[in-house]
This record gives structure tokens, C-alpha cells and sequence, in this order.
């Protein structure tokens, strides 16, 4: 797949990127690239910086140093409710689901910044297409639905901001095996069906690197391995370490 | 039995004005968990722009032909004029303190309260300064109650107010980002809400319910006083922690019986009237000790702003 792209232009590129989470550097001169159309992963153990490499690209976090660009402008800096409308979008770690906002408003703050309201009903028919559960629990306040039920409605949020590239974090923690497949089933539609470009975060290394074109392995804040994610799942190395075996 | 009523009468009325301003309270905290103590200050505020648009207005001659067009007038201006107040205040006191401790915001509030009190001292003088008395006539009885004009002013617009503000809350797209906003701000920033912005329409809103009461004060007791923000904003104050603070019915219960209790305690009690300050404190008192979440707090969150 990399080769593929090669010669288009990232659509996210991280330059050496620092980043401090209070007082700990989380993350220690992280470069990575993302080519559109590509499902990217991000495999490491717990603490390795994951979910910081994620909220620093959103500006949640501030990296201290090297560079982010998307889409071809620098937006290292760029507050993090300014990065939406321009299609980067994220599904945050736990969901975060506005618990006493009903299904459907949880949907609406997805296309908060939108405009076109034909557009947003037919977005809205789509995720519920997706996600039949979430159409029956439409009403029903977020904070009432279950995990997976939670995890479809992140998902669907994002989903509404019509994301060009979408930022997943950890889609299948704490759900079944049944209903993470389900989840990931839907990840690869929206690549495949829609073109989005995705980025994974994944505790579950095997299942991330069997979805993904292309993988990276963060070890205490470093990338310590990128490859294609074939070549990385048949890694001796990374199968002792990351699969279990 | 019309005694009661009418006293009734009394209390719904004082109570609304305590809801109009605990709500202003409620809505910050649900926001920044911030008591906004400079809050009672923007209904003082509200009480005096109020008498300076009105008393403008009667020198110009239109309060003698329309007097209610201007009452309209002078109540959206200085409603407008509260919630830019309280843009500014909120912009120089508080956002600068957005990631400190919350005692440093709170002790900002209180010297902002200082400072928006002294500063309409030094405008306008430690003197009261009388309303225009066009809308106290007049009264209508209903079988064994009578309702002055002045209370069907105060009670139509608080439930107006009360109406407006639900429906803005629970209804328009602003409304779910403040609550939004309220449950987790770095979610919703991540669907593109800025939440500074979304806090200063806070603050905005809260200011121009306590602008409308400081007027409808104003015009019930004839005159207002530069601190006159002060006792009715701890009441207010009360009445939204005697809600559950946070919560929107709970601030528009708790300003309806902390009125309610006021009234009936200085009608029924003997010597009551001279010491009906004290209920407000009392109930406050009683409820931190009792149920420090409030008669809606905790678990019932649906209404939190």
C-alpha cells in the first residue's frame, strides 16, 4: 500500500514531534505518515503514548516540539475545536458520549459545525444504517446506553462531521469479540465504501494489523518500528511481543 | 384563606425575581463549576441602566405617550447592556484564570463584585434613585385576590423569561452545545464547539435574566440603590444551591419557594417581616447540612446547563 501512494502527499504528516503529559515527555520525536485512503495503526503497550500521539495531533495536548501537518497546512498550535471542519476528526478513548444529551443530540454536536441540513439527514440516515440500535435508542439519553452501544454512538458522532480523516482510539476496549468485529467491520466499510483515511489506535495488535495497511510500533514514546502491516504481523519480534506468542 | 392567597400571590412574585437571578448562578456553575459572586452585581447593574433609559425616555416626552413601548425598550436595552457587562467581566476576571485553582477564580469574582459595586457608586451615588411610577397603578382583582399591575408585569415576564430560556437550553443547537459543553469540554471541543465561546454566551444569558429582574425590582419597590445586588444575590444564590446547583428547575424551584418562604414567614410569624432576611440563610444553611446536593442535584441531572 505505501507504494501506492507514494507519490501523493501525506494528508497527515508528524515531524519529530514532543509532547508532554503533565510533567512526563510522553512523546519523544514521533515522526509518522498518512497517505489518504490509507488505515493506519498505531500498536504499542500501554503508556507508550498512543493516545497522546492522538490528542497532540487534535491540539488537546500541545506538542513542545516538530511539526504536524495536515492536508498540506501546518496545524501544530490550531486550537482543537478549529480542526473538525477541516475534516479530522476523533473517536476519543472511552467513548466520551455526552451522557445526559439524548442519541439523537449526541448526533447533532457530531455535525455541530455544519451547515447543510439536507446533508446532515442524510448523514443521519446513513449511521443509523450502520447502526440500527442506535435508530431505536434514538431518544434515549447516552449515559443509558451499554459500552458497545456507546462505542457505535462515538463512532456515529464522528461519523456526522463527515471526517476526511478519522482518529480512532482503542474502538474495541471493553467491548464482546462479537461486538469489536462488528466495530471493526464498520471501520473497514467507511475506508473502503467512502475513501476516509483512518487512523487506528489498538491495544488488540492482531486484529489492528489485520484491518491496516500500514502500522507503527510506539514503545515509551519512540517509534521504535514502522512497516507495512502484513510484514509486521508475520514480525517475529512484534509476535512475541505485541500477539502473544 | 385569602389572606394566604394573596400572600401566595406575593411570594410567586418575589420568588420569580430570585429564580431570574439564580439562574444565572446556576448556569456559570453548570458551565465552569464557578459561584459566580460578582453575578448579583449584573442585576444591580440591570436595576440602574434600567431608571437612566426610563428617566431619558420621560424627559423626552414618550413615557407620557408609551409607556409600555418603553418599558420594552428600556427592559432589551438593558438586558443587552448586562450581557455585554458581564462578556467583558467574564473575559478579564475570569478567562485568563481558566486553568488555575478555583479558589483564585472565586476570589476574582468577589473583587469584581467590589469593583462593579464601587464603580456604579462613584456613577451614580450612594443615594436610592427613584423609578418612574407609571406602571405601579392599576389593579385587578380575581375574585378574592388582587393583582397589582406591577405584579402581572413581573410574574408574565418571568415566566416568559423562564419559557424562553428552557426552550433555548433544551431545543436549539446553542442550547446542546452549553450542555454539551458542560459535561466534557474537551469532547465537545472535539466536535468543533469552541467552549470559550459557549462560556461567554453563558455568562451573557445568565447577566440579562438578572438585568430583567433588577428592573422589575426596581419598578415594585420605586428606586434602586448601588447595592442593591448585594442580599437578593446571596438569595439568589441560595435558591440555586437550595435546587441543586448546576441544575435549571432547580434554580427556578429553589428562587419560587426561598420567595415563598420569605413572604409567608413575614406574613405568619410575629416580628417576621423584620427579620425575613434570615429564612433565605436559614434554608441555605439547612440544605448544605442536610442535602448538599440540593432538592435536584445529583441524580436528577437532565436539566444541568
Amino acid at each position: 500500500m505505501t507504494h501506492a501512494h507514494a507519490h501523493r502527499p501525506p494528508l497527515l504528516e508528524l515531524k519529530e514531534v514532543d509532547a508532554c503529559y503533565g510533567r512526563i515527555q510522553a512523546l519523544k520525536g514521533v515522526s509518522l505518515k498518512i497517505f489518504p485512503g490509507e488505515i493506519v495503526t498505531i500498536i504499542g503497550a500501554n503508556g507508550a503514548g498512543k493516545s497522546t500521539t492522538l490528542m497532540t495531533i487534535c491540539g488537546v495536548v500541545k506538542a513542545s516540539a516538530g511539526s504536524i501537518v495536515y492536508d498540506g497546512s501546518p496545524i501544530r498550535g490550531v486550537p482543537p475545536h478549529a480542526l473538525p471542519k477541516r475534516g479530522l476528526i476523533q473517536v476519543p478513548e472511552g467513548r466520551r458520549i455526552f451522557p445526559r444529551l439524548t442519541v439523537m443530540e449526541n448526533l447533532e454536536m457530531g455535525a455541530y459545525l455544519r451547515r447543510d441540513a439536507a446533508g446532515i439527514r442524510d448523514d443521519q440516515e446513513m449511521v443509523f444504517e450502520l447502526f440500527p440500535k442506535l435508530k431505536e435508542r434514538a431518544h434515549q439519553h447516552g449515559g443509558t446506553l451499554s459500552g458497545g452501544e456507546q462505542q457505535m454512538l462515538a463512532i456515529a458522532r464522528a461519523l456526522m462531521g463527515r471526517p476526511t480523516l478519522l482518529l480512532l482510539d482503542e474502538p474495541s476496549l471493553g467491548l464482546s469479540p462479537l461486538f469489536a468485529k462488528h466495530i471493526f467491520q464498520i471501520i473497514r466499510t467507511v475506508n473502503a465504501e467512502r475513501g476516509m483515511t483512518i487512523l487506528l489506535v489498538e491495544q488488540n495488535a492482531n486484529i489492528a494489523l489485520q484491518m491496516a495497511h500500514r502500522g507503527y510500533v510506539l514503545e515509551t514514546g519512540r517509534v521504535v518500528l514502522e512497516d507495512d502491516a502484513r510484514a509486521l504481523l508475520h514480525n517475529p519480534e512484534i509476535r512475541k511481543a505485541y500477539l502473544g506468542e | 384563606m385569602d389572606y394566604f392567597l394573596q400572600q401566595f400571590l406575593n411570594g410567586l412574585t418575589l420568588g420569580g425575581v430570585y429564580a431570574l437571578v439564580a439562574l444565572g448562578y446556576t448556569m456559570v456553575y453548570g458551565i465552569i463549576q464557578l459561584i459566580n459572586f460578582a453575578h448579583g452585581e449584573f442585576f444591580a447593574a440591570g436595576g440602574y441602566m434600567g431608571v437612566i433609559l426610563l428617566s431619558f425616555l420621560a424627559s423626552q416626552g414618550y413615557m407620557q405617550t408609551h409607556p409600555w413601548l418603553c418599558l420594552g425598550v428600556a427592559l432589551f436595552l438593558s438586558m443587552g447592556y448586562c450581557a455585554l457587562l458581564a462578556m467583558a467581566v467574564e473575559k478579564v476576571a475570569y478567562k485568563p484564570l481558566r486553568n488555575s485553582t478555583r479558589l483564585s477564580v472565586l476570589l476574582s469574582a468577589l473583587g469584581m463584585s467590589i469593583f462593579l459595586q464601587n464603580g456604579l457608586m462613584l456613577t451614580q451615588g450612594v443615594y436610592d434613585k427613584a423609578y418612574p411610577t407609571e406602571f405601579t397603578q392599576g389593579s385587578i382583582t380575581l375574585g378574592p385576590v388582587t393583582i397589582s399591575l406591577m405584579q402581572g408585569l413581573i410574574l408574565g415576564l418571568t415566566v416568559t423569561l423562564l419559557l424562553t430560556l428552557n426552550f433555548v437550553v433544551f431545543k436549539t443547537k446553542l442550547g446542546k452545545a452549553m450542555r454539551a459543553t458542560s459535561m466534557d469540554k474537551t469532547m465537545s471541543a472535539l466536535t468543533g464547539i469552541d467552549a470559550n465561546r459557549i462560556i461567554s454566551i453563558t455568562f451573557a444569558i445568565g447577566a440579562a435574566l438578572a438585568a430583567a429582574a433588577g428592573i422589575l425590582v426596581g419598578l415594585y419597590y420605586g428606586s434602586v440603590r448601588y447595592d442593591m445586588g448585594f442580599v437578593p444575590g446571596i438569595k439568589a444564590f441560595s435558591a440555586a444551591v437550595l435546587g441543586g446547583i448546576g441544575n435549571l428547575y432547580g434554580a427556578m424551584l429553589g428562587g419560587f419557594l426561598i420567595g415563598m418562604v420569605e413572604i409567608l414567614a413575614a406574613a405568619y410569624i410575629p416580628h417576621g417581616g423584620q427579620y425575613k432576611d434570615v429564612f433565605a440563610f436559614i434554608i441555605l444553611i439547612a440544605v448544605l447540612y442536610f442535602r448538599p446536593t440540593g432538592i435536584m442535584g445529583e441524580n436528577v441531572n437532565d436539566a444541568r446547563v
